[in-house]
């Protein structure tokens, strides 16, 4: 018979095991899924997480790395300092899409003037308006103590209409012939958010997640701030008696979450994207909550988990034009990842011992 | 007395790293009052536990009248004729009376019917109760009624009560005590838990004392002496803590007309409030669990904020300023729970020591953290107060509750406060910590803090105390001289006027 | 613009079965929730059952087999939440979160096969007699079958949760659930039945959308109703008859929404299909005053000790 036993404390061993514990299971369960699915296993693991990195085509695909790396960890960053807390921000996707907007919009605006203070107006705009849009849970949350979970994510369903309205109408390309989207931004020098080092897809969205790391590091580890925060999510009542101020907590996690995935999706539709379509968002909101928890919420993790993630992305189009592997396919590997995760958790914070049934 | 009912032979039970029951033998003979005694972690729960079917034992056997005993589950236990009353009690807030019972029992009748027999039963026990009242609104004595009358209904052989007085007023322990010699009476016997030796020298025949998971004696309690029974539960002289005699100075912190609404549905609003504190003096704060503790904890703490001029300290108003402020001008406070209030059970005694420290012990500098200050604080708590960890690097909830108090007691202290606000500041500790937790206390009124010590345990008051008060429906009585008093005197100020319960049954 | 379209019998009719989705799996969530336990994952168990509903329904040809797969489907994933977070001790709101991941790669995977196809059409179902009745004939008893059975169930739960022993223990377990086992009743094993019971409402409710209210499978076409029931259950303070109000509102949101639309307001379309997202927040709002009705061990985790 199986029993749990409450350890007297965390394992730091399991801290570190449990997430490669949980790639390693998901790894064997996805080659079983694949292997249902009519495909050879071994090929379409190694087609994932080998042919990205190391393949023929690998000086094509490592920059994808950092291209769709920024983004996850970027947005998982800001969702990692809530989570800390107990905040749970889930409605980062539509703040991604509304950080887009509004960088999109000061670019339209714009254009087609030539000027160098253009792209720092849009990237203050995509923070502002992923933050306003985070906001808003955030402050129905401090008045009334409504459900952040709830609205937060009814906001992306808001955000996407939002997204929908604007591809097809306001910011709609005049010179488009009829297609929905706005210009290519391009072929908008002022607002295009280029590489910075030419073929390493490393573009300033993906500088600022780099830069999200270190701030979260320092903040969490070396500053009240972050400890209050940390003390929020471990005993919310020994926060208050420590002298916590609940809703500066909430404001700033809530917040920053949503300033730091408006920036993601400004410097996506500005960069990789380029304009703003109906189909512009592609998940990475959903995606980088299993980013946080695989990194554990620690912001070194995070970028580890970040980049896994991309790799799965990468691979996972990779293994669907060569061996035809299903999208959805990868996407419920990823979302098994996140199941196999919290199931080993498990044994950070418990010992399994057996136990003989004794006669009673 | 006519034999035995329940017979207890060789019962053990370990736990990782610790034997809660070592080969506990003993007789509970039937209309018997049996006492069990024993400290905190003497392991009285366990055995309980074993006889109730929760927890199976590694070894040993029962036999409930000469039939083998080993229920698998309580509901079994239940089925033999063994009832519970819980010490944390295991009711539902949120439903009604009849509810809560009908959970307690096997095949409850319709719920109406129910209702009629527990009016009948509860008037017939002198224990009178509405069964359509919703539980969460019930006094901490009216919620032990329900527990009882809930074991009542099912005619129980053996009814097993976990210190139930620790939450009852004086005169409210005088009607429970009649309720049972009525039960036993009938022949019901009494399996009695308690670390109060005074009540079970007038309420017990036999007492079985625990220490370390052993017995360690049987006796007769109205032939022992307390102080025999407590030398053979503590396993060593007790020591006093000595007061410090001294004469309080001027006056530190002043409350009044301190009203605060109550935080949740189920607490309790604090009304007008008055309370003046001198330099020097302790002041204790009697009062039945539930009747303000945590609120007034949490007014003078500053995690609910009150009208400016309610609390002065110095003459200064701080009633709307939060916990960091109130620290840096030195009201310090520490709360009865220790994991989740007092101390983030997860975090390290370093990250523990911040929570509070950070303003007076300057662990911080322009926000930023000082680790290793912080750490350096921890570690003289630890050292200063006898904390037994391995080091500060050790998570708050891998201590014991007695080293964890110890810790959460040291850290305010250390801080040099100029008042400090306790609540229960030895609940569920050994003798030992305890000892020491009030040595320090009275040790730090010796030099000149002001302390309150709000605390449900009377002795503990009488002990450490210079000045008495007691909490009532959130209301305050006013400051006696704790020298003065009477027992009578105190359940009258610990009961005030409450519905009557208290004093008009005491009477019927 | 042209309003005359809109016929308020037409409007309430469909307002009825706009509503039966949510309502199905408020009422399972409802039930889950009183258990003490906060399932996320409402719309990744309805995505799930809708698509399992819908390939069912397709290969067997029968809509009842296609129901019946669509709660299996989600008591399944429902299951697996349960053994996460009952058995592993996991967080809750992040496995309901995975659960939701989870569950729209998986429709995704098993749907690929099924875009495009049209199930065969469940029968509505006139009550004799009653469904003849002018206005309300047509209002109320002209539906299939499953909007009756979304409304038997709530009667259901009402009456189970009120006056039987087992809705007394559910509400106990979710009330308190260290007294619940202390009186000897078996937390976890209730509370598992419980999530899988609001795992086959999901799953039901989201076969309703595939099956009758669309009726196709696309990706993703729940698109929110899980986080929508979840929104009504806290609107409804945890009571089986204010879910159904609840339902109604938002089903009455949606239809008339979507009438708007048809009628050719001039508004663009996406502003109209903001509306029952913006409706819940705003609901949200107005109920998040009184937290006291929610069960007090509610997304708490249970570890017997000792």
């Amino acid at each position: 018979m199986l029993r749990l036993e409450k350890r007297p404390q965390p394992s730091r061993v399991f801290a570190y095991l449990t997430p490669v514990l949980a790639v390693i299971i998901t790894m064997i369960a996805g080659g079983m899924l694949f292997a249902a699915l009519g495909k050879n296993p071994v090929e379409a693991i190694r087609t994932i997480f080998w042919d990205p990195l190391f393949g023929e085509f690998a000086f094509y695909y490592r920059p994808q790395l950092l291209v769709k790396g920024g983004p996850l960890i970027l947005i998982a960053i800001g969702l990692s300092l809530g989570f800390r807390a107990g905040i749970w921000n889930i409605g980062a996707e539509g703040q991604y899409i509304v950080g887009a907007l509004c960088g999109a919009a000061v670019a339209l605006a714009f254009y087609p003037l030539e000027a160098w203070y253009i792209f720092p107006l849009m990237i203050l705009a995509g923070a502002l308006g992923g933050m306003l849009w985070a906001m808003v849970p955030a402050l129905l949350k401090v008045k009334f103590g409504t459900n952040e979970i709830l609205v937060s994510l009814m906001l992306v369903y808001v955000a996407e209409n939002l997204l929908a309205a604007m591809a097809l109408g306001r910011m709609k390309n005049p010179e488009g012939h009829g297609f929905p989207g706005s210009r290519n931004l391009k072929d908008y020098p002022s607002a295009f958010n280029d590489e910075i080092i030419t073929g390493s897809g490393m573009h300033w969205g993906v500088l600022t997640a780099f830069l999200a790391v270190i701030f979260a590091y320092v903040l969490l580890n070396r500053h009240m701030l972050g400890f209050s925060i940390r003390l929020t999510g471990e005993a919310p009542r020994a926060a208050r008696f420590s002298g916590v101020n609940p809703t500066r907590i909430i404001l700033f996690c809530l917040g920053i979450s949503g300033l730091m995935a408006g920036l993601a999706g400004m410097f996506e539709v500005s960069g990789p994207s380029g304009q703003v379509s109906i189909d512009f968002n592609v998940g990475y909101g959903f995606t980088a909550i299993i980013v946080a928890f695989l990194g554990r919420l620690h912001p070194v993790g995070i970028l580890l988990a970040g980049l896994l993630m991309a790799l799965t992305y990468i691979g996972g189009e990779i293994a669907q034009g060569n061996l035809g592997l299903p999208s959805a396919a990868i996407q419920l590997f990823q979302g098994m990842l996140l199941f196999f995760l919290l199931a080993v958790d498990l044994l950070t914070n418990y010992r399994i011992r057996f136990v003989r049934r004794e006669a009673a | 007395m006519t034999g035995t009912l329940l017979s207890i032979k060789g019962l053990t039970k370990a736990y990782p790293g610790v034997v809660a029951n070592d080969t506990v033998s003993l007789d509970i003979g039937t209309g018997e009052i049996h006492a069990l005694l024993g400290e905190n972690g003497a392991g009285k729960s366990t055995l309980v536990k074993m006889i109730y079917g929760l927890v199976k034992p590694d070894g040993g056997t029962m036999q409930m009248r000469g039939a083998p005993f080993a229920p698998p589950e309580p509901r079994s236990a239940r089925a033999a004729g063994v009832a519970m009353v819980f010490q944390h009690f295991s009711l539902f807030d949120a439903l009604d009376v009849s509810e809560n019972i009908a959970l307690g029992m096997e095949n409850p009748p319709p719920l109406r019917d129910l209702a009629a027999r527990i009016r009948t039963v509860s008037e017939d026990y002198g224990l009178p109760l509405d069964p359509y009242r919703t539980v969460g609104g019930l006094s901490a004595g009216e919620r032990q009624r329900v527990e009882i009358i809930r074991c009542l209904l099912q005619d129980p052989k053996l009814l097993i009560m976990d210190e139930p007085t620790s939450v009852l007023t004086p005169q409210e322990v005088g009607i429970l005590f009649e309720t049972l010699n009525k039960l036993r009476s009938e022949g019901t016997s009494i399996l009695y838990i308690s670390h109060k030796l005074e009540e079970i020298r007038t309420l017990c025949d036999t007492a079985t004392i625990l220490r370390l998971g052993k017995n360690v004696g049987t006796c007769d309690p109205r032939e022992t002496t307390a102080r025999q029974m407590a030398e053979m539960m503590v396993g060593s002289e007790l020591q006093t803590p000595k007061g410090t005699g001294a004469t309080p100075g001027a006056a530190v912190l002043d409350v009044s007309g301190l009203s605060l609404p109550a935080p949740t549905r189920f607490g309790t609003a604090l009304k007008n409030v008055h309370l003046r504190l001198h330099m020097g003096e302790v002041l204790g704060i009697g009062g039945v669990a539930g009747n303000g503790q945590d609120e007034l904890l949490a007014a003078l703490s500053g995690e609910m904020r009150a009208a400016p001029d309610a609390i002065r300290l110095k003459g200064q108003d701080i009633g709307h300023l939060g916990p960091t402020a109130r620290r840096r001008r030195g009201l310090l406070a520490a709360p009865e729970e220790r994991l989740g209030h007092a101390a983030a059970p997860d975090m390290s005694l370093t990250e523990n020591a911040l929570l509070t420290g950070a303003v007076r012990e300057g662990l911080t500098a322009n926000g930023f953290l000082k680790w290793g200050k912080a750490r350096s604080f921890a570690e003289r708590i630890i050292e200063t107060f006898d904390v037994r960890t391995p080091g500060p690097d050790n998570a708050a909830r891998s201590l014991s509750g007695g080293n964890l108090q110890k810790f959460v007691i040291g850290r305010e202290v250390l801080q040099r406060p100029e008042v400090l606000v306790v609540n229960q500041p030895t609940w569920g500790v050994d003798a030992s910590a305890a000892a020491a937790i009030r040595q320090a206390l009275l040790d730090l009124a010796g030099n000149g803090t002001a302390v309150l010590v709000i605390s449900q345990d009377l002795d503990e008051l009488m002990e450490v105390a210079d000045h008495f008060a007691a909490l009532n429906e959130g209301r305050l009585t006013d400051t006696r001289r704790t020298g003065d008093l009477t027992i009578e005197e105190i359940g009258l100020m610990m009961g005030g006027a409450h519905d009557g319960m208290g004093i008009a049954h005491a009477e019927a | 613009m042209d309003l005359s379209s809109i016929t308020p019998a037409l409007l309430l009719a469909s307002l009825m079965v706009a509503a039966t989705p949510i309502l199905l799996a408020g009422i399972g969530e409802l039930v889950v929730e009183r258990a003490g336990v906060l399932n996320l994952g409402v719309e990744g168990m309805m995505i799930t059952g809708a698509i399992c509903g819908f390939a069912v329904t397709i290969e067997t040809g029968s809509p009842l087999m296609g129901f019946v797969a669509a709660a299996a489907g989600g008591a399944g994933l429902a299951l697996l939440f349960g053994a996460l977070t009952q058995v592993a001790l996991a967080n809750q709101v992040a496995s309901g979160l995975a659960l939701t991941l989870f569950g729209l790669g998986l429709s995704s995977l098993l749907g690929q096969d099924y875009v495009g196809l049209k199930p065969v059409q469940t029968p509505a179902f006139k009550i004799p007699l009653l469904s003849d009745i002018p206005f309300l004939g047509r209002v109320l008893f002209s539906h299939d079958l499953m909007v009756y059975f979304g409304l038997g169930l709530v009667a259901a739960v009402w009456a189970l949760l009120k006056y039987s022993r087992a809705g007394l223990i559910l509400r106990a377990v979710g009330e308190n659930h260290d007294a619940a086992h202390a009186l000897g009743y078996k937390v976890v094993r209730i509370r598992i039945l419980a999530i899988m019971f609001g795992g086959a409402c999901a799953g039901l409710g989201g076969a309703y959308i595939s099956l009758i209210r669309v009726p196709q499978w696309t990706e993703g076409m729940t698109s929110g109703a899980g986080w929508i029931a979840l929104a009504l259950v806290v609107f409804a303070s945890w009571k089986p008859g204010r879910v159904l109000l609840g339902a109604w509102l938002f089903g009455g949101v949606t239809v008339l929404q979507l009438n708007l639309q048809a009628a050719g307001l001039a508004i663009p379309v996406e502003y109209l299909s903001m509306s029952p997202y913006l409706i819940t927040i705003l609901v949200l709002v107005i109920m998040s005053a009184d937290k006291s009705r929610a069960p007090a061990s509610l997304g708490r985790i249970f570890h017997a000790s000792g």
